[in-house]
C-alpha cells in the first residue's frame, strides 16, 4: 500500500491528537502563526502550494478544516488592498460574501475584482481532499463518512489506521462499517503474521472493488526471474482464491451494466421512435421532420430553463408538457398546411417534409444562433446510483429508461382506452368507412400527426439532457428513428419497443469487441439483411390493415 | 502651332490617362477571408472572419499598409471542401488578392493547397492542425503537434505522474495522424504497449456510455491513467457529461483536449468538465496588457462583452500583423517578395512573446496548459519556459524522421537528409 511520506504521517498523527482535543480549543494561541502561514498561499507555487497545505493541517489551529474544504472548492481569496485572506461563501458571484478565515464570522461583502482567487490544480485539490478527509469521519452525514473513509483508505498509514479503528468501535453504519473493516484489511496485509494475513484476504475476498482486487494480485505476482514475489505460500494460495472470486463477480456485474447500457441506448432508440411508429406506422407519412420536432423538444427545454433560472430541478418536469404542446401544434399545422394534400403520395410528401426540416433548422438558426444552447442537467439527474463497488447506475439513463416505459403506456393507453384512439385505429383500419360511421377523418388526421409530434417533442426533453442542443440535434437521430420503426415491423408499436431495445443491446454488446464505428456497421447490415428477408419488419401488421400498406 | 497643341493635348490626356490607371492601382490592397459563414463549421470560422475584418478596420484607421487602404474581400465556402478550392481560384485569379486568411478543419486547407501552389497566392492558416506539410505559399500560424500535444503529454508524465494513457479520437485525419505521433512518442519515451489504449469513435457520437466504462476500467489498474482527447466538436458535450456521471473525476484520470477551448465551452454546463486539461498557446484569462487591449478591441468590434477570445483568433492576429509587416519590409505586395521577406520577420504575441516566422513556414508559440474553470475559462497551470519552434515534420514518425523544411536556403518543403533529395512541396 502506498503510504504518506513522513510530512503526511506527521500530519495524521496530530490530526488523531487533536480528534478529542478541537471541541475544547475555543481560543487558539496561534493564530500569527497560522495567519502567516496562510498569507504564504499568495505567492506561492502548486508544488509550494501542497508544503502549505501540510502545514496548516499541521499547524491544529481550529479553522483548518474550513479554510481547506474553502480551498478544495476554489472560495480562497486574498484582498487586493491589504493582501489580507478570506474564505467565499460562494465560489463566483458579485460582490461576493466573505467569511474572516481566523474566526470563521462573517466579514461583509466585497466587490469581485477587489478580490483574487488562490488557484489550486488537480493534484493539490486531490492532496487536500485527503487532508480534509480525516476530519469528515465525524460527520453525521453517513455518505461523507464512506467518501472519507475511501479517500483514506487511498494512504493507509499508521496514524490513519489508528483512526479508523478508533472510529469502528463507535461506528453504527454497516455500509461504513464494512468500508472501515476492508481498509483495515488492507492494512493488515502489509504486516508479517501470517494468520493475520490470511484472515484479512478472508475479509477482502467479499469485496469486488478493482483497488482490492489489485492489491491482492500484486501478492500473487512474480518478479521477471520467476520466483514469487510474496513468500507465504498460505498467504498466496488464500490470495488467488480471493481474485479468482472478485473476477467472477466482478465480471457478472460488468455483464449486467453492459445490459444496463444496451437497455438504455435502447429506451433512446424507442423514445425518438415512437412518435415516428405513429406517424409514418399508423398514418404512412414519411415525415422526414421529425428530427426536427425532436429539436424543437429540446429548445423548449431551454426555454423553460431561460424562464426559471431559480428552478432549475423542476424545470425539466416542466419542459415535458410544454414542449408536448410545442411539437404537437408544430405537428398540427404542418400536416394541415402541408401534409394533408400529400396524401397516398409518399415520395411528395418525403421531399416537401424535408423541405421543412430545413426550414424548421434555419429558423431555429436565427432565433437561438448556431452555436449550441447549454441545457443545465439537474442535481437530482446527475451523477449515479452506486450499486456496489463494480456496478454504478448513472441516473440520467436511468430516468430515461424509466420515462420511456412511461410513455410508452401512456401512447398504448391512449390508442387502446380512449375515443381518440380508437377513432384514430379506426382511420388507419379503413378510412371509407371509418368515414361512413360519422368519424371526421380529416380532424382525426390532424390529432394523430400531433400526438405523434408531440411525443417527438418529449423525446427531444431526454435527448437535452444526453447531448448537444443545437440546430442538427435532429439530423444525427432521424436515421435511426426509422431503422427502428421499418425493423420493428411498420405500424406496430410493440415492434418498435421490441425492435429498438434489441437493437440497443446487440449493438451495446458488439461495442466492447468491435469498437463504436464497427458496431454500427455491423447493426446496420444485420439490419439489412433482416429486411431482405422479412420485408414487414418483426412483427408485421396482420389481416387487411396490413395488406392496404 | 497647331500641331504643337494638338500634341500637347495628347500628352495631357495621355498623362491623365496613366495618372489615372496609378490612382486606382494606388487605390485599395485587397485581402481575401476564406472562413466558413455557413454549414457545421460556421460556428468556429465566423469569428475568424470577424477577426479578420476587425484588424483590417484597425490597420486602415491607422493608414492602411503602404499608404493605401486594405479592402477585404468575403467569400462563403459554406464548410463544403470543393467548394474551398473554388472560392480560392475565385479569390487569387478573380478579385486577385495580394493575401488570403482562411481555413479551418485540415481537408479544407488541403483542398485549396493546389491552387494556391499553381496561382502562387498566400494563405495564412491560424488553426492547430497535425503537421507532415510545409509549403511555400502557406504560413502555418496554428501550432504544429510539437507545440501542443508533445507539451500536453510531458506535463501530464512529468508534472502529474501518469504512466498509462487512453488516446481518445474521432475518426478522421487529424486525431489519427496526432496519435500516431504521440503513440511513437509515448514508446520512445518507455512506455509500454499495453500502458496505452488507442479508440476512435463516429463524428457526433453521443453515446458514451461502454466508452467511460472501458476508460474507467483502463484506469483502474494501479497507475495514474490520463486521457487525450482528441475528440472533435459536437461530440465532447456527451463525453464530458458521461465522463461526470460516472464520477470519474479531473483528479482521478485527468482528460486533455486538443480542440476544447473557450468559445466551445461557452455553449456549455461547465459543472461537469471542472478541473479537465487544455492545452494551447493562448488563453483568454492570461493576463497581458496586450490581451487585455485585444478583448477590449474585440468586445467593442462585436458589440457583446461577453463573446470569448479563443487560440485560433490570436493565431490570425498574430498571421495578419505578420503579413503588415512583411509587405512593409519588401515595399510591395508581390506575392513572391512578400513570401521573401515573411521568415525571420517578428511580431509580438498576445501572451507577452515573440512570434517569428522560421524558415519552415511555422512560427514560435508558447505553450500554456489550463484546468476548466467554474466560469468557461482557463486557469493556467503549465507554461513552456520561452517559445517553441513549430516543427513541420515530427522527429518521431519512422517516415518523416528525416524530412526538413526549409524555404530559405533550401527552397523546399519535404527535403530528405539522408537521401538528399526533395520531394516537392508534397502536400499529398
Amino acid at each position: 500500500m502506498r503510504t504518506l511520506p513522513s510530512g503526511g504521517r506527521q500530519l495524521s498523527w496530530l490530526l488523531l491528537a487533536l480528534w478529542g482535543v478541537v471541541p475544547a480549543h475555543a481560543q487558539s494561541p496561534n493564530d500569527a502563526a497560522f495567519v502567516s502561514t496562510l498569507g504564504e498561499l499568495r505567492e506561492a507555487t502548486y508544488s509550494d502550494k501542497a508544503g502549505i497545505v501540510d502545514r496548516l493541517s499541521q499547524s491544529g489551529h481550529p479553522s483548518v478544516r474550513a479554510v481547506l474544504t474553502a480551498f478544495m472548492e476554489d472560495r480562497l481569496y486574498f484582498r487586493n488592498d491589504d493582501q489580507k485572506i478570506f474564505i467565499g461563501k460562494t465560489a463566483d458571484g458579485d460582490p461576493l460574501s466573505l467569511i474572516d478565515p481566523i474566526s470563521l464570522k462573517d466579514a461583509g461583502t466585497a466587490p469581485a475584482d477587489s478580490l483574487t482567487k488562490i488557484g489550486t490544480n488537480n493534484g493539490l485539490r486531490g492532496k487536500i481532499r485527503t487532508a480534509v478527509a480525516h476530519f469528515a469521519l465525524a460527520s453525521p452525514d453517513v455518505s461523507v463518512r464512506r467518501d472519507a473513509v475511501r479517500e483514506m483508505s487511498t494512504s493507509l498509514d499508521e496514524a490513519t489506521v489508528a483512526l479508523l479503528r478508533e472510529r469502528s468501535a463507535v461506528e453504527t453504519d454497516s455500509g461504513v462499517k464494512k468500508e472501515i473493516d476492508t481498509a483495515l484489511a488492507l492494512s493488515t496485509l502489509d504486516g508479517t503474521a501470517s494468520d493475520a494475513r490470511v484472515a484479512a484476504i478472508g475479509t477482502l475476498s467479499s469485496s469486488v472493488s478493482q483497488d482490492v482486487r489489485n492489491r491482492l494480485a500484486l501478492l500473487i505476482e512474480k518478479s521477471p526471474e520467476g520466483a514469487f514475489t510474496e513468500s507465504d505460500e498460505k498467504v498466496r494460495r488464500a490470495a488467488t482464491a480471493a481474485v479468482t472470486r472478485i473476477d467472477r463477480w466482478r465480471g457478472f456485474y460488468s455483464g449486467i451494466e453492459t445490459l444496463f447500457f444496451g437497455l438504455s441506448l435502447g429506451s433512446v432508440l424507442v423514445l425518438i421512435a415512437i412518435g415516428l411508429a405513429i406517424t409514418f406506422g399508423v398514418m404512412g407519412v414519411i415525415n422526414m421532420a421529425h428530427g426536427e420536432l425532436m429539436m424543437l423538444g429540446a429548445y423548449t427545454t431551454y426555454a423553460v430553463q431561460q424562464a426559471m433560472p431559480e428552478h432549475i430541478g423542476i424545470s425539466i418536469l416542466v419542459a415535458i408538457p410544454a414542449a408536448f404542446l410545442v411539437a404537437g401544434f408544430t405537428g398540427v399545422i404542418l400536416e394541415r398546411t402541408v401534409i394533408r394534400f400529400l396524401y397516398g403520395r409518399p415520395l411528395e410528401t418525403l421531399l416537401a417534409t424535408f423541405g421543412v426540416s430545413l426550414v424548421l433548422q434555419q429558423t431555429v438558426r436565427s432565433i437561438f444562433s448556431a452555436n449550441n444552447r447549454s441545457v443545465v442537467t439537474p442535481d437530482w439527474m446527475s451523477g449515479s446510483l452506486r450499486v456496489n463497488d463494480a456496478l454504478a447506475i448513472t441516473y440520467n439513463r436511468l430516468y430515461i429508461v424509466v420515462f420511456t416505459v412511461i410513455v410508452f403506456s401512456l401512447i398504448l393507453l391512449v390508442l387502446k382506452r380512449t375515443r381518440i384512439g380508437l377513432d384514430i385505429r379506426a382511420v388507419s383500419q379503413n378510412r371509407a368507412m371509418a368515414k361512413a360511421m360519422g368519424i371526421r377523418t380529416e380532424w382525426v388526421d390532424a390529432m394523430t400527426f400531433g400526438l405523434g409530434s408531440g411525443i417527438a417533442g418529449v423525446a427531444g426533453v431526454a435527448l437535452s439532457q444526453l447531448t448537444n442542443v443545437g440546430p442538427n440535434l435532429g439530423q444525427s437521430y432521424i436515421i435511426d428513428s426509422f431503422m427502428v420503426v421499418v425493423f420493428g415491423g411498420v405500424g406496430n408499436l410493440w415492434g418498435s419497443l421490441i425492435g429498438g431495445m434489441s437493437m440497443g443491446i446487440v449493438n451495446k454488446l458488439l461495442e466492447p469487441f468491435a469498437g463504436a464505428v464497427l458496431a454500427k456497421i455491423f447493426v446496420l447490415v444485420a439490419l439489412i439483411l433482416f429486411i431482405q428477408s422479412r420485408p414487414r419488419g418483426l412483427f408485421p401488421q396482420a389481416g387487411r390493415a396490413g395488406e392496404d400498406k | 502651332m497647331k500641331r504643337k497643341a494638338m500634341f500637347t493635348t495628347a500628352w495631357l490626356a495621355a498623362a491623365g490617362i496613366i495618372a489615372s490607371q496609378a490612382a486606382s492601382a494606388q487605390g485599395t490592397i485587397k485581402v481575401g477571408v476564406l472562413h466558413s459563414l455557413s454549414g457545421t463549421m460556421a460556428i468556429s470560422e465566423t469569428t475568424l472572419k470577424d477577426t479578420v475584418l476587425m484588424m483590417i478596420d484597425q490597420q486602415n484607421k491607422k493608414g492602411g499598409v503602404l499608404g493605401k487602404k486594405l479592402e477585404a474581400v468575403v467569400v462563403d465556402p459554406a464548410s463544403d471542401w470543393p467548394l474551398f478550392a473554388e472560392k480560392a481560384a475565385q479569390l487569387l485569379e478573380k478579385d486577385k488578392v495580394s493575401v488570403v486568411f482562411g481555413c479551418w478543419t485540415s481537408v479544407s486547407r488541403k483542398s485549396v493547397l493546389p491552387v494556391f501552389e499553381k496561382d502562387n497566392g498566400l494563405l495564412f492558416y491560424p488553426v492547430q492542425y497535425e503537421g507532415e506539410e510545409s509549403s511555400k505559399n502557406v504560413i502555418y500560424t496554428g501550432a504544429a503537434p510539437n507545440q501542443q500535444a508533445i507539451p500536453a503529454v510531458d506535463y501530464l508524465m512529468k508534472e502529474v505522474g501518469v504512466k498509462r494513457w487512453v488516446l481518445e479520437g474521432t475518426d478522421y485525419v487529424y486525431p489519427r495522424t496526432t496519435n500516431k505521433i504521440l503513440e511513437a512518442y509515448l514508446l520512445a519515451k518507455g512506455v509500454k504497449q499495453e500502458d496505452i489504449s488507442v479508440n476512435y469513435t463516429p463524428f457526433g457520437f453521443s453515446d458514451w456510455q461502454t466508452r467511460v466504462a472501458a476508460i474507467k476500467k483502463f484506469g483502474s489498474a494501479g497507475k495514474k491513467t490520463a486521457v487525450v482527447s482528441t475528440i472533435n466538436g459536437d461530440a465532447n458535450v456527451p463525453f464530458y457529461k458521461e465522463l461526470g456521471n460516472q464520477k470519474v473525476s479531473a483528479e482521478q484520470i485527468p482528460v486533455v483536449a486538443f480542440s476544447v477551448g473557450e468559445e466551445e465551452l461557452s455553449g456549455l454546463d461547465t459543472k461537469p468538465l471542472l478541473g479537465h486539461l487544455a492545452a494551447w498557446n493562448y488563453f483568454e484569462s492570461i493576463s497581458n496588457p496586450a490581451n487585455k487591449a485585444f478583448i477590449d478591441q474585440w468586445h467593442t468590434f462585436i458589440k457583446n462583452p461577453k463573446r470569448t477570445t479563443n487560440d485560433p483568433m490570436e493565431a490570425t492576429y498574430i498571421g495578419f500583423n505578420l503579413w503588415v509587416k512583411a509587405v512593409t519590409k519588401a515595399g510591395t505586395t508581390d506575392v513572391a517578395k512578400v513570401i521573401a521577406a515573411l521568415p525571420g520577420t517578428e511580431t509580438p504575441n498576445l501572451t507577452g512573446g515573440i512570434a517569428k516566422v522560421l524558415p519552415n513556414h511555422h512560427i514560435t508559440k508558447p505553450v500554456y496548459i489550463g484546468e476548466v474553470k467554474g466560469d468557461g475559462q482557463f486557469n493556467v497551470v503549465w507554461k513552456s519556459t520561452g517559445t517553441v519552434p513549430g516543427d513541420a515534420w515530427s522527429d518521431f514518425l519512422p517516415g518523416s524522421k528525416d524530412i526538413e523544411a526549409d524555404w530559405v536556403t533550401l527552397k523546399c518543403g519535404n527535403y530528405n537528409k539522408t537521401t538528399k533529395v526533395c520531394s516537392g512541396q508534397n502536400f499529398k
